[in-house]
């Protein structure tokens, strides 16, 4: 569905998407992992048109960004990272002015926000404006207006970034849902829990570059199942066991404080690039 | 088609809600000058049989149809810097053509309904003027001119303050130099060849001349459009620039 090669985005002599190689398959829900500045921003913004290419190749659903790239944002919705609704509008209104520019007609609209709305819980707010909104409530909306064109591939940049703990919860939810409808799913995040529950595939991105990608299950398996984490002089030291027995007996071991725990995706990011995902 | 209805509805719906802060806003300065240098200092200064006020009224109309247009600049940049919405825009399948017609005629809307406020609000000083086709034209030229011109420049500003700065150092000098205080007539040649370079002096020379019941000067009119042209041509190559 998504296909990169050699992509690169230089910003003077920044290489902020260097050489990235990438393929994301139909109906798959592929996670981008890295710190701020790692350049998963950017990819999205490249692959939606936001942002030019610097060199190489991406395809679409087939088709090309920068040969077609009317068709190729047409497969496309787009979640972006900060909020971009029109605040003085009301909820219809931004939907709306969205199916317009997808060239959607009047039934089709009508239909869509209907069905839209009821999927992410809104329609008693078709009329509200939007400024009237929360922040997950304009989260919501925002994953509707990106699906109202039927969009083969939803583009979601930090979807959750700022939100409380419930809500996040229930963003994960709709997304769960929304790929299981049969989107393609192409996510960005810097929390590491969020690309472990929701993604079937993940990438680590660090200054640009593609330090690993499998699944999550597989990154923490490269490094063991249990870890234990014990200051040192330098700071937190980790060690990672196969088995839970393995970590215990080297906890009992040290004469000073200890935590012992399954390992988890940042252990493998933190041990494939020295740095913790989250700045 | 549908991505021009949809950036111009955007814009009407927008100017629905504010519509009554922004009718406020389009008559404060107007009824300034016209109490101002119409009302309070107009007795002093007297063309011919006409009073100032009747020199005075086409001339705010000009300058109303240029500012209100130009305005479309503001909007445009507070979408694109402050509320990132213009991004809507380029992830859709919309051509640059579809943006920037539909920026464009939101622009001349503000600009007529900014003319019409100026008109009414002029009723009470018991000024009559003519009000034909060939005067519309012309408001209809101007604002085409600076709507399209707006839209090119808030695709190449980095910033809100570098809009303010051209809006200062463009659009205040032509304002007042345009030939909408004061006939161009009056300077001395070389200030009169300088100042017919510029759009407003044609616009406001051809609203003047309609709103008079003189016979309008094509060349004006010619001018206008060229120069719209010409802008509205640059507004169209300027959205791929505005992507980083």
């Amino acid at each position: 569905m998504i296909r990169i090669e050699k992509l690169q985005k230089l910003y003077g002599k920044v290489k902020a998407v260097d050489s990235i190689d990438l393929a994301v398959h139909p109906g798959e829900l592929f996670a981008f992992l890295g710190p701020n500045g790692a350049g998963k921003t950017t990819t999205i913004r490249i692959l939606t048109g936001l942002t030019r290419i610097g060199s190489g190749q991406a395809r679409i659903g087939g088709h090309d960004i920068v040969e077609s790239p009317r068709e190729a944002k047409r497969q496309c919705g787009l979640v972006p990272q900060h909020i971009n609704l029109d605040n003085e509008l009301s909820v219809r209104e931004n939907l709306e002015i969205h199916g317009r520019l997808f060239g959607m007609n009047t039934q089709a609209r009508g239909q869509k926000i209907e069905e839209l709305l009821s999927y992410v819980e809104l329609l008693d707010r078709v009329d509200s404006l939007v400024k009237q909104l929360s922040g997950g409530l304009k989260r919501r909306l925002m994953i509707a207006r990106a699906l109202m064109h039927e969009p083969k591939v939803l583009f979601l940049d930090e979807p959750t970034v700022g939100l409380d703990p419930a809500i996040r919860r229930r963003i994960w939810s709709l997304i769960k849902r929304v790929q299981q409808d049969g989107t393609t799913i192409f996510l960005t995040t810097h929390y590491i829990e969020e690309a472990e529950f929701l993604a079937a595939r993940v990438a680590f991105l660090d200054t640009g570059k593609i330090v690993a990608l499998n699944t999550p299950q597989a990154l923490m398996a490269s490094l063991g199942e249990w870890a234990v984490d014990r200051m040192n002089g330098e700071g937190m030291e980790t060690t990672y066991f196969a088995t839970r027995d393995q970590a215990s007996e080297y906890a009992a071991s040290q004469d000073c404080g200890v935590t012992l725990r399954r390992v988890n995706l940042e252990d493998a990011f933190l041990h494939l690039t020295g740095k913790k995902v989250l700045s | 088609m549908n991505g021009f209805i949809a950036v111009y509805l955007r814009e009407m719906l927008i100017l629905k809600y504010r519509f009554k802060r922004q009718l406020a806003g389009m008559a404060v300065s107007p009824l300034l000058y016209l109490i101002t240098f119409g009302y309070a200092m107009g007795d002093l200064i007297q063309f011919g049989d006409q009073s100032y006020l009747h020199f005075l009224i086409p001339g705010l109309v000009a300058m109303a149809s240029m500012t209100q247009s130009f305005g479309i600049a503001t909007d445009i940049n507070v979408a694109r810097f402050y509320w990132n919405i213009f991004e809507e825009f380029q992830a859709a399948p919309i051509s640059n053509l579809s943006y920037v017609a539909g920026e464009v005629l939101a622009g001349m809307t503000r600009a007529l309904i900014g003319v019409v406020v100026i008109l009414l609000l002029s009723l009470p000083f018991g000024v009559v003027l003519h009000y034909g086709p060939l005067f519309w034209l012309a408001i209809v030229g101007n604002s085409f001119v600076f709507a399209s011109l707006a839209v090119g420049m808030a695709m190449l500003v980095k910033s809100h303050a570098d809009q303010s700065l051209l809006t200062s150092f463009i659009i205040t000098p032509m304002a007042f130099l345009g030939g909408t205080f004061f006939p161009v007539e009056k300077l001395p040649i070389w200030a009169q060849g300088l100042l017919s370079c510029l759009p407003l002096t044609h616009a406001s020379h051809a609203i003047r001349a309609t709103a008079s019941g003189k016979a309008a000067d094509g060349i004006d009119y010619l001018v206008l459009t060229v120069v719209g042209l010409v802008f509205f041509w640059l507004a169209l190559h300027s959205v791929n620039k505005a992507r980083d």
